[in-house]
């Protein structure tokens, strides 16, 4: 584990990609949440609490529908169950010892994207790195949802489209490099890929919402994976 | 608008401890096999899941998505870190949505 200023710098630096990615997908967010009749400062209130892009694109379409906040928890509840996996993944990651206060602050930042990277450190993650990131991609998360809610043609749409594969771009960078040369992975990405598109495509699995496919395939296929090729010790920690 | 505040915080505080309880609550390192395996094996399963098809949608056409996909693919494979495969497929969407 490094010092924790250049754990914090290495965060940095791979948080500005994830940082730029957010700018794109809150931008389109902020449109999307002023359209929806939200104030600025509440669509920017939005993001700088929740953090998250699908759950509150769900959020304001139910706020504008006048959902109950009993169906509001519960549509939150669906769609981000995926960080309670993710959460319990970096409980794994880190040193035992890592205090509570760091768990706390931490927990706030875990997105796709963050827990991805952070997940994707040689051996122990230290939470500075986390932090590192986090303070690239919150400020990106809540500046472009302030900027797309405020002028929704600031940025033209080819940049906004070009922007917007940069999130999937270094998903692919943190998952595809320990997939090299390691059969069982290769597969398991393979084999989650066509799940994935199965379910964009056979009628019925269509209907069902993005968080909910996320974790079923999630249970499946780690599930069986896990069963069918355990891994040993730590050596496949880092 | 007092309303919508209160959606705001039904909402932050809903993810906020989904994200928050097991990050708080498995405090040891879990000696299960199966689990262990299982939390192992998380991030590739839903990352994966994650971004395919859901690439192909991002941008204006899904054929620059396509082609920004397979580029990530390739330089992610070969090596080339987190900043410069996110920079690459940008660039690839953008140089693509030119020609179509």
């Amino acid at each position: 584990m490094m010092g924790n200023l250049a754990a914090w710098k290495k965060g940095v630096i791979d948080g500005i990609p994830i940082g730029l990615g957010y700018l794109s997908v809150s931008f389109s967010f902020g449109i999307i949440a002023a359209t929806a009749g939200l104030h600025i400062i509440e669509a920017v209130m939005m993001s700088a609490t929740n953090f998250t892009s699908a759950g509150q694109f769900a959020g304001v379409t139910l706020i504008a529908s006048s959902a109950l906040l009993m169906e509001m928890a519960l549509t939150q509840f669906i769609i981000n169950s995926r960080y309670f996996l993710m959460s319990a993944a970096l409980s794994q990651k880190m040193d035992p010892k890592t205090s509570m206060v760091h768990r706390i602050i931490m927990a706030f930042g875990i997105t796709d994207e963050v827990f991805g990277v952070s997940v994707a450190v040689k051996g122990k993650l230290n939470p500075y790195y986390t932090y590192g990131v986090m303070s690239v991609a919150l400020p990106g998360w809540t500046l472009g949802t302030f900027l797309g809610a405020y002028s929704g043609d600031l940025l033209p749409p080819s940049i906004v489209s070009a922007l917007s594969i940069a999130l999937y771009g270094m998903l692919l960078a943190v998952i595809l490099p320990p997939a090299k040369g390691n059969n069982i992975l290769s597969a398991l990405i393979i084999i989650s890929m066509v799940g994935s598109w199965l379910f964009s495509q056979v009628p019925y699995l269509q209907n069902i919402s993005s968080g909910v496919k996320i974790i079923l395939l999630t249970f499946i296929i780690a599930g069986i994976a896990a069963a069918l090729f355990p891994v040993k010790g730590e050596a496949r920690n880092g | 608008m007092d309303r919508v505040y209160l959606y705001l915080l039904v909402m932050a505080v809903v993810t906020y401890l989904i994200r928050l309880l097991p990050l708080t609550l498995i405090r040891k390192e879990i000696k299960n096999t199966y689990i262990k395996s299982f939390l192992y094996y998380v991030p590739y399963v839903t990352l994966a899941v994650m971004v395919f098809p859901a690439i192909l949608d991002s941008t204006a056409s899904p054929i620059s998505g396509l082609i920004g996909f397979l580029i990530a693919v390739i330089f992610a494979y070969s090596g080339a870190s987190l900043f410069n495969v996110a920079l690459i497929a940008c660039l690839s969407v953008f140089i693509v949505e030119r020609f179509i």
